[in-house]
């Protein structure tokens, strides 16, 4: 183990973690907007809301997110659509994990209790005040668990940024084998890092779950 | 430039191969970490804490860390320690050791989750320790797992494009490389997500076939 | 007088600091058969699993057909030791443990073919004959998740029996039984009874418990209290202690 070569570059990786930091939380914003947004859409009795909700869950969860990246970031030009390898990043992540959150939400929606549904209607509340006062909030507490879980994948699925040059942790650790030749410790150096933004994650995502918990 | 698809034919051939080959890797890295997914899982109800804590550790990094750092660490790695494998074989290495303790995790609670009262029953019939394990527990723990170990393998086979950045021939790298021909990168991802799509869809009939063979007498 | 079938003495058992058998004595004999009753945590199921050491025990002596069943041994010796013993005992429990994943013959079948005893026609001839005389001739087929409570105690009553055992626990089997159901496995029992099995019920189903043993024994904080014929036991007791439980049962 080469201490001094790490005790040199440590500082690079962690300019680099930040770099995933931002990547993954962005990617996690505009992931939950989606899933939430194609969630609901999917449980719509409305087709032209329903078909192509689910079209987006079935083709995103169906096809590696490499390829997703590779055709927005590398094809996008063709249809007219130039981003930066940060935005392309940032879009594909979160385009790709919101297929993913909404299956979770979905899945904590239809969770809910049927009767809840009918107290409600029969209380006279429309199909939209039913979802937004009686069924989100149930389903909320079931959902920030695994939409947690759903999260964390991202920050370490967040490492496929580095193909398309996004100078975060895995580029960089990547770069220092080239040049390094020392594969072991690169890997432990990103490593710690990555343990260390996945432990705080988990750390807040139960902090959210406790209060959830205890609001209700 | 516009789409043009009619270009794809043309290549038909080197995105057939590249298929094979995420066939290939697929269903040896399935294979293997399965296995190892049992051996972890083992080890680590093993009563002897110096056998289950680098089983832990070890479990720990693999799961908190990306599979693309994994396959670095693999490829580069063990061409350092002098071990030249081709780039298939590290790719291999790479997906069945994450899957495997992933699976393991799986595995593990499985078992545990047993009622005791299978096991008291198979023992007060007068079965061994082993004959129990073998014809009333694990049974039952493969049903509760097939699930959860289906939806690992369909994650292996979407995870196994991570495998182009080391050089393996397979579907993603095979379409870099008739895009790098043909200058079509939207067509040709396109076309590759497709087929990804399809294997996928062929993997998830699969693993509810399975899922319904194991758990028949539900 | 021949050796008794079951001997136990001088029987205690820890669990932690908690001593839940404080030192039993009891003989029984070939084709008796004893109902251990008593309140919940008396200790009586505890009493009936250390018989073939599902529970192992802290002190005392239990012999089963001239032979000391909790011997001291090394590790695998005992148990081959424990393997043996039990193919000899069968037990069958409040929650049935049948096998979800075999259909019900399997699971009658599974322990005399995994032990070589028979052949497998043999085994199926034999599961057949004992699921009919369980009265479920028409059920073998079915996985025990398509089979009431009752069916499946007494799928697993034949599951015991097709071991040939020289001795059958009864662990509370009825209790976990909707009411209805309860009568269809007694009277499974009462049938081997009368074939001169030799059997220990522990039931909370006093009633059942007159009908069926020729031995009751009444037990309370991991001691025998008292113990006799049915007719005295429940029909004139001697302890204030059998009184007063007797009357608690019947009340309700």
């Amino acid at each position: 183990m080469d201490f001094a070569l790490i005790g040199r570059i440590w500082p690079f990786f962690a300019e680099a973690a930040w770099v995933t930091i931002e990547v993954s939380m962005l990617a996690i914003i505009l992931g939950l907007i989606l899933g939430f947004a194609a969630a609901l859409a999917s449980l719509s009795r409305n087709v032209l809301l329903r078909w192509p909700a689910r079209a987006y869950v079935s083709v995103f969860r169906g096809t590696p997110a490499l390829i997703q990246l590779f055709l927005l970031y590398f094809g996008g030009p063709q249809i007219g659509i130039h981003l930066g390898p940060f935005e392309a990043g940032v879009i594909g992540l979160g385009i790709n994990i919101g297929a993913y959150m909404c299956e979770t939400i979905r899945g904590a929606i239809l969770s809910v209790d049927k009767g809840q549904t009918e107290a409600g209607r029969c209380l006279g509340l429309g199909q939209t005040q039913v979802m937004r006062r009686v069924i989100l909030p149930q389903a909320a507490r079931m959902m920030v668990r695994p939409l947690g879980v759903n999260a964390i994948a991202l920050i370490k699925g967040s490492a496929i940024v580095s193909t398309i040059s996004v100078l975060e942790l895995s580029y960089t650790a990547h770069r220092y084998i080239s040049s390094t030749y020392k594969p072991f410790e690169m890997f432990i150096l990103a490593s710690i890092f990555y343990l260390a933004i996945v432990t705080v994650f988990s750390f807040g995502v139960k902090k959210i779950d406790e209060r959830v918990a205890l609001e209700s | 430039m516009g789409l043009d698809f009619s270009i794809l034919p043309a290549y038909a051939d080197i995105l057939w191969k590249g298929t094979l080959w995420t066939i290939a890797l697929t269903v040896l890295s399935m294979f293997f970490s399965l296995a190892g997914g049992v051996v972890f899982a083992v080890l680590q109800l093993n009563r002897h804490a110096i056998i289950r804590w680098p089983v832990a550790g070890f479990a720990w990094l693999f799961m908190g860390t990306p599979l693309l750092l994994q396959l670095f660490l693999i490829y580069f790695g063990l061409v350092q320690i002098g071990l030249d494998l081709n780039a298939f074989v590290a790719g291999v290495i790479a997906l069945s050791l994450h899957f495997a303790v992933y699976n393991s995790e799986i595995i593990r609670s499985a078992i545990v989750a047993v009622d005791k009262g299978q096991y008291e029953a198979a023992r007060s019939l007068g079965l061994s320790q082993f004959q129990a394990m073998r014809k009333a527990i694990v049974p039952q723990a493969v049903a509760n797992v097939t699930p959860a170990l289906g939806n690992m393998m369909i994650a292996l086979l979407k995870e196994s494009a991570l495998v182009s950045v080391i050089g393996v021939m397979e579907l993603t790298l095979s379409a870099q490389r008739a895009i790098s021909d043909s200058f079509r990168p939207f067509e040709f991802y396109i076309a590759a997500g497709a087929i990804y799509y399809v294997l996928n869809l062929g993997l998830e009939q699969a693993v509810r076939v399975a899922e319904r063979r194991s758990a028949q007498y539900r | 007088m021949s050796e008794p079938i079951v001997k136990i003495r001088g029987l205690k058992k820890n669990f932690g600091s908690l001593q839940v058998l404080k030192g039993i004595d009891m003989d029984i004999d070939q084709g008796q058969i004893f109902a251990l009753i008593g309140a919940s945590g008396s200790g009586k199921s505890t009493l009936l699993r250390t018989i073939n050491q599902l529970e192992e025990v802290t002190e005392g002596e239990i012999w089963f057909d001239g032979e000391l069943v909790n011997q001291k041994l090394p590790h695998r010796q005992r148990e081959a030791h424990l393997n043996r013993l039990r193919q000899n005992i069968g037990m069958v429990f409040q929650h049935f443990n049948l096998f979800p994943h075999l259909t019900a013959i399997e699971n009658v079948t599974m322990a005399p073919l995994m032990l070589g005893r028979v052949n497998k026609a043999e085994a199926i001839e034999q599961a057949k004959k004992l699921l009919d005389k369980v009265g479920l001739s028409d059920r073998g087929d079915y996985y025990p998740s398509k089979l009431s409570g009752g069916q499946k105690q007494r799928v697993a009553i034949a599951r015991s029996l097709a071991m040939n055992p020289k001795l059958m626990l009864f662990d509370e089997v009825t209790s976990a039984l909707d009411p209805e159901l309860v009568g269809e496995v007694n009277r499974v029992m009462k049938a081997l009874a009368e074939e001169d099995m030799t059997m220990i019920i522990v039931t909370h189903d006093l009633r059942f418990a007159e009908d069926v043993s020729d031995h009751v024994i009444f037990m309370a904080d991991g001691l025998v209290v008292e113990e006799g014929p049915p007719s005295l036991v429940f029909r004139a007791p001697q302890e204030d202690r059998t009184k007063s439980f007797l009357q608690q049962v019947f009340n309700d």
